[in-house]
């Protein structure tokens, strides 16, 4: 149980400052996802909170207390890493007791202590084997194992599922998502990967060069992204994003110009400044004969349950539509569709989004 | 039976050739070492004799061959034992906590073994002369662990380096203090490459002539003077000096091969995907 405080703390490698000034408030029994692009940032955070890396400047705080000098096992924190950097040369029991181990635990407490974690893992039977006699998922589930033996405060979890395929990353997700329910704890979690971010935490914070750039439940995030870098990051496929940079105004309506042959009205926006990004995403877009746009298909995904088209619409990016039902569409030829003014997005010049009238 | 046809390939044939070449002169010493003194220097050789142990014997009634044996002992390994005493914490400190200096003394240390021996002959032979150390084991026992320990060094911080760092990371979380990580973590994991620097440097010192000759005369001689002790003062006797070779470099050779799996690498990380 535990509740993390990060306090404008930032972190320099020389004179690159890979964190800038972040101010982060975990609640006891939150799962909150750092997520951002490669560089962003996030690992050296996460690292930071366990004490594997030192705080250039700013406070961090467990249960109200400032930690900053802290060693890494005095902070009860566990992490699980990347490349699950199990003890090669210790059986699954000694890897997952190691900690125990050292904190001078009795032996069979220990044993008991790691048969329990090993039950929760389904590991009962593999206790005497090394991690080189198991498979990706079973060296993950005990270094999962090796942290909650430790009954930590918190849980840190660096990328932890990026070395696993496809099927089983999936397979891992959910485990994780039961384990936190079930152990009631506050987990950090770090990834790169937006489908881990909204599909398992209660809140996810955007990183991006070092600084936050939005945090929110995963929903909120994905319906009102507060930037255009937030708006193209979650969400798979992503959010169409066109630059404008031709608007023309009204009395009532403002039109925007994507290409030659294509306008698009947007409803009641305050938009000011001759420089806006439109964003669209995949699915507030759809076939209709009455539609303001139109394109010429390029290529089609069907994925059984839905199906993609991009179109040429005279933008330098195609346009992305989601159909959830089969459609008989033929490539190079054209296509018009509409947009759900609603579900549109407005962003400024610098990447802000600009809030709607109210209606 | 269907005889398969062999295929036997250039690179096949020349490294046998090679391998035969520098295996002939140890070939033709163990030969000679089963001959007569007059066999032993006929020309054109002999190549079909009885063979006979009279050198063995020889050789054995001539020399403490024990004496010289336990001193090569002594000195490969105990220098070996101080050499890997003394490089773990250096290698460990190089590898783990390197400072801006780290890859140049690394460097120096291993510039040393450019130098001859010879050039600090007179200074080591006055040192050892004043401490009192002359003929004396423990002196070529140092000076071996001296001339070998910039190679031990290199060897371990090299396996130290291989150690993926996210596992030293992982017990730093797990609450293992400096002296944790470096006996449960660190050596057991460089253990196949301890054991190979071992095996080096016992077998370097084990040959160590130089010194062993120029520093003892009896006491502390090793087996590389016991060599030496047969080749000049009454001139040249082929089969003795054969026999009393064999019976030096025999026990490495066993030892080699006894402990030939550790030279290779053995243990493969299955921890780090």
């Amino acid at each position: 149980m535990a509740h993390l405080q990060l306090k404008a703390i930032s972190k320099s490698f020389g004179n690159f400052q890979a964190v800038r000034d972040i101010n982060l408030d975990i609640k006891d029994r939150e799962f909150v996802v750092l997520v951002g692009p490669s560089g962003c940032g996030k690992s050296t955070l996460l690292r930071m909170i366990a004490g594997l890396e030192t705080i250039s400047s700013g406070d961090l705080f467990i249960d109200g207390e400032r930690v900053n000098g802290r060693e890494p096992d005095e902070r009860g924190l566990a992490m699980v890493f990347q490349s699950y950097a199990l003890y090669p040369h210790m059986t699954v029991e000694q890897n997952m007791g190691f900690a125990l181990r050292l904190a001078g635990v009795p032996k069979d407490v220990r044993h008991q202590k790691v048969l329990d974690a090993a039950r929760k893992l389904q590991l009962e039977s593999m206790l005497d084997r090394r991690p080189s006699e198991l498979s990706g998922g079973q060296r993950q589930r005990v270094a999962i194992g090796r942290t909650i033996v430790r009954d930590p405060k918190a849980f840190l979890f660096d990328e932890p599922l990026s070395n696993l395929d496809a099927a089983l990353r999936g397979q891992m997700r959910i485990e994780l998502a039961k384990m936190h329910q079930e152990l009631e704890a506050t987990m950090v979690y770090v990834t790169h990967d937006q489908v881990e971010a909204m599909t398992m935490a209660d809140r996810i914070v955007v990183l991006r060069n070092g600084s936050i750039e939005q945090m929110g439940p995963p929903v909120e995030l994905y319906q009102n992204p507060a930037t255009a870098f937030v708006a193209g990051f979650l969400g798979s496929p992503k959010m169409n994003l066109f630059d404008v940079s031709a608007i023309e105004r009204s009395h009532d309506s403002t039109v925007v110009i994507l290409s030659e042959q294509n306008r698009l009205k947007l409803g009641n926006w305050p938009v000011s400044g001759r420089q806006i990004t439109v964003g669209i995403r995949p699915e507030a877009v759809q076939i209709s004969n009455s539609g303001d746009l139109v394109g010429k298909v390029e290529v089609v995904e069907h994925l059984g349950a839905e199906q993609l088209i991009y179109l040429n619409i005279g933008t330098e990016d195609l346009l992305t539509v989601r159909c959830h039902q089969p459609t008989a569409v033929k490539i190079g030829e054209p296509l018009r569709v509409e947009v759900d003014p609603s579900r549109m997005h407005v962003f400024d010049a610098n990447g802000r989004a600009v809030m709607r009238n109210a209606a | 039976m269907t005889s398969a046809k062999r295929i036997v390939s250039w690179p096949f044939v020349l490294g046998w050739g090679v391998t035969f070449l520098m295996a002939l002169p140890v070939l033709w010493m163990t030969l000679a070492a089963f001959k007569t003194e007059a066999q032993a220097i006929a020309t054109p050789p002999v190549l079909l004799f009885e063979p006979t142990l009279e050198n063995f014997a020889a050789v054995l009634r001539r020399a403490n061959y024990p004496s010289y044996f336990l001193n090569s002992v002594i000195i490969a390994g105990g220098s070996t034992l101080l050499g890997i005493v003394v490089g773990l914490p250096a290698a460990y400190a190089f590898a783990f906590f390197p400072g801006k200096r780290t890859k140049d003394i690394l460097v120096w240390m291993l510039s040393t073994k450019m130098m001859p021996a010879v050039g600090v002959l007179v200074p080591i032979y006055l040192l050892s002369r004043t401490l009192g150390l002359l003929d004396s084991a423990i002196a070529l026992l140092i000076i071996n662990m001296l001339i070998n320990l910039p190679i031990i060094v290199w060897m371990l911080f090299t396996y130290f380096r291989e150690i993926p760092g996210e596992i030293i990371e992982a017990a730093r979380m797990d609450g293992a203090k400096p002296r944790h990580q470096f006996f449960f973590l660190l050596i057991p994991l460089a253990a196949p490459g301890i054991a190979s620097t071992a095996l080096l440097s016992f077998i370097l010192a084990w040959n160590e002539a130089f010194w062993s000759i120029n520093l003892t005369s009896w006491r502390a001689a090793p087996l590389t003077a016991f060599i030496a002790s047969f080749s000049s003062p009454e001139g040249l006797f082929w089969a003795k000096l054969s026999a009393a070779s064999l019976m030096a470099i025999g026990p490495i050779v066993v030892f080699g091969w006894l402990t030939q799996r550790h030279l290779v690498r053995g243990l493969t990380f299955g921890a780090v995907k």
